[in-house]
């Protein structure tokens, strides 16, 4: 039997009451235990796309499968493979986070014991063990959004959807995120991710669309759309004082201050060649860096200029 | 399945139970003093005046109506003040994306609403033993009354809660609706005593045949026919719950 996707958008529409058009049609289709990343500046309808699949908001126009499971005809089934971490907090915070992983669980019908044990562990994994019976009202904004992620796992859900998981959450603890999300993939979950942080899709995502005004503009893998990149930009920090003008034959180039440049290397380019060019005309190359991170600078492209 | 649903259920009661507990400041205490000051007002101060309505002494008379008041209130206010507060937190949303059914997340703000509403008539009924000596003409009448109009009025809470936009929304019904029909349904008077036009209105009054038929369980004696109106209660109760159940399903109120 071929594996069933995790899900299967197609043609999907909503309009708000307002009549906002926030999703025109999309089609979005990801397979069974991908790490998935859903891109797209603010509005761009991310988070309508999970709102439906998450049964919050009702659909204007087009299907929804999860796992097979069809939204219109088999609601239940879709809901039990999800876990959903919103984007906004919506928990009440008069609840502590142990009430509310046990709550969770049961509306999911996971006994209450096997619902309190696997509260525990999930508190400790989130590094919310201490907090366990504080007014989750009281959480820092990271605590906030690990709680989120604790109770969107505490049901065992086979498609793992998060909004935007990372926002507020500082560097180390974004760390441990990527590699808790990255070991719950090997371990069979499928994940998708939306996020503004191009460096963390880079890093976790195997596939990646990108969504812009209610349409999806790129879907494929995250190597196909890194070789979309006509170009990119590094800066050279050199060890002396740069002489007035530089040749570099395979490249152009623009000067940022008395001992840095900038330079754009194409797909057929390498670095290798222009340290060498350099060298020769005694300039020392002290430190390299990538002007942005690649994804970003893919994204940008597709962004502004669709075609 | 069924397992599932039930575990869900109970776990949307418990929590909702134990928020009664939690905040009783607000949950059944008011009840309790209320009450105590309209015993203590119109059953003592006032009541020697008045005399007796129907043969039975006026404390007694008004005590039905006040148990089955505070029945209806804390049902209709425990249900629309809970699940509004979730709708603004959006911690329903917790319960929307589980594969809980419709049906059982009313019913368990409707066991919620129960809860409040039987144990304030509970502590009702034992303050009214203070004031009164009532005795019990038809125990089933008592019983099945308090049960189907805390049922009743949970039910209407939960609409309430659906329709409501902003915490204003939640005291609309109760304030324009629910009161003035309370009072005027008959909990300090016969209607007898009114003139044959407000009789005539009267008779339009739900509440009025929810008190009167309490009343029945206590005295046996009634404004109106008791069968009918328990009938009456009990279909009220499956429309409002259609009605819920077909809100909530499609979305109404809870989804965008
Ligand atoms: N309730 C609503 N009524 C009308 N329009 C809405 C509503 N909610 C969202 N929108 C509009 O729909 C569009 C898509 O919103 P959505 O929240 O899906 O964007 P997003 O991709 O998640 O953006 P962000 O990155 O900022 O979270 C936006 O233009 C937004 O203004
Ligand atoms: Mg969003």
């Amino acid at each position: 039997m071929p594996k069933r996707n995790a899900l299967e958008i197609k043609q999907l529409k909503k309009f708000y009451p307002n009549g906002f058009p926030a999703l025109k049609g999309i089609d979005l289709t990801v397979k069974a235990n991908d790490f998935f990343g859903l891109l797209g500046p603010n509005g761009a309808g991310k988070s309508t796309t999970i709102g439906i699949i998450s049964s919050l908001i009702t659909k204007t126009e087009g299907t929804v499968k999860v796992f097979g499971h069809d939204l219109d005809s088999d609601q239940q089934n879709v809901k039990r493979h999800l876990g959903i971490v919103p984007q906004e907090f919506n928990f009440s915070i008069f609840e502590t986070p142990m009430q509310i992983l046990v709550n969770q669980a049961g509306y999911y019908g996971v006994p209450f014991r096997v619902a309190n044990t696997r509260a525990k562990e999930l508190l400790e994994l989130m590094g919310l063990w201490e907090k366990r019976n504080s007014m989750a009202g009281g959480l820092s904004g990271g605590q906030k959004r690990r709680l989120m992620i604790a109770r969107a796992l505490v049901h065992e859900p086979k498609l793992l959807i998060l909004d935007e998981p990372t926002a507020g959450v500082d560097i180390s603890l974004r760390r441990l995120m990527w590699d808790l999300l990255q070991k719950l993939n090997k371990d069979g979950l499928t994940i998708i991710l939306t996020t503004h942080y191009l460096e963390e899709a880079e890093a976790l995502c195997k596939n990646i669309g990108i969504i812009d005004n209610g349409q999806i503009i790129q879907n494929t893998t995250k190597k196909e759309l890194l070789s979309l990149l006509p170009s990119e930009s590094f800066i050279i920090e050199t060890t002396k004082k740069l002489p007035k003008t530089i040749s570099l034959s395979c490249t152009q180039h623009q000067t940022l201050s008395d001992n840095s440049i900038e330079v754009q290397l194409n797909t057929e380019q390498n670095l290798n060649d222009l340290v060498l060019e350099l060298n020769k005309q005694d300039i020392i190359v002290k430190r390299l860096s990538a002007k942005a991170n690649r994804l970003e600078e893919v994204f940008l492209q597709l962004v502004e200029d669709p075609k | 399945m069924i397992k599932e649903q039930y575990i869900g259920l109970s776990t949307i009661a418990r929590k909702e139970v134990s928020r009664i507990f939690r905040i009783w400041i607000q949950t059944l205490l008011p009840s309790a003093i209320t009450m105590t000051l309209y015993f203590v007002i119109f059953g003592s101060f006032l009541g020697s005046r008045i005399g007796q309505i129907q043969d039975i002494s006026y404390l007694d008379f008004i005590a039905p109506g006040l148990i089955i008041m505070s029945v209806l209130n804390n049902s209709y206010y425990n249900v629309v003040s809970s699940f509004f507060s979730a709708k603004f937190s959006k911690s329903v949303e917790e319960l929307l994306i589980s594969p809980l059914s419709p049906s059982m997340i009313i019913l368990g703000y409707v066991m919620g609403g129960m809860a409040r509403g039987l144990l304030t008539g509970l502590i009702v009924t034992i303050i009214s033993m203070w004031f009164t000596t009532l005795s019990i003409y038809s125990l089933w009448v008592v019983i099945s009354t308090i049960f189907l109009t805390s049922l009743l009025f949970s039910i209407a809470g939960f609409i309430n809660a659906l329709f409501s936009k902003k915490f204003d929304d939640v005291s609309i019904v109760p304030t324009f609706i629910l009161t003035p029909l309370i009072y005027l349904g008959g909990i300090f008077y016969s209607i007898e005593s009114l003139s044959p036009f407000w009789q005539t209105l009267s008779k339009f009054n739900p509440i009025l045949y929810i008190i009167n038929t309490f009343r029945y369980g206590f005295f046996g004696i009634s404004d109106i026919p008791v069968f009918e109106s328990l009938i009456s209660i009990v279909i009220a109760i499956f429309i409002l719950w259609s009605t819920a159940h077909y809100l909530l399903r499609k979305g109404f109120g809870t989804n965008l």
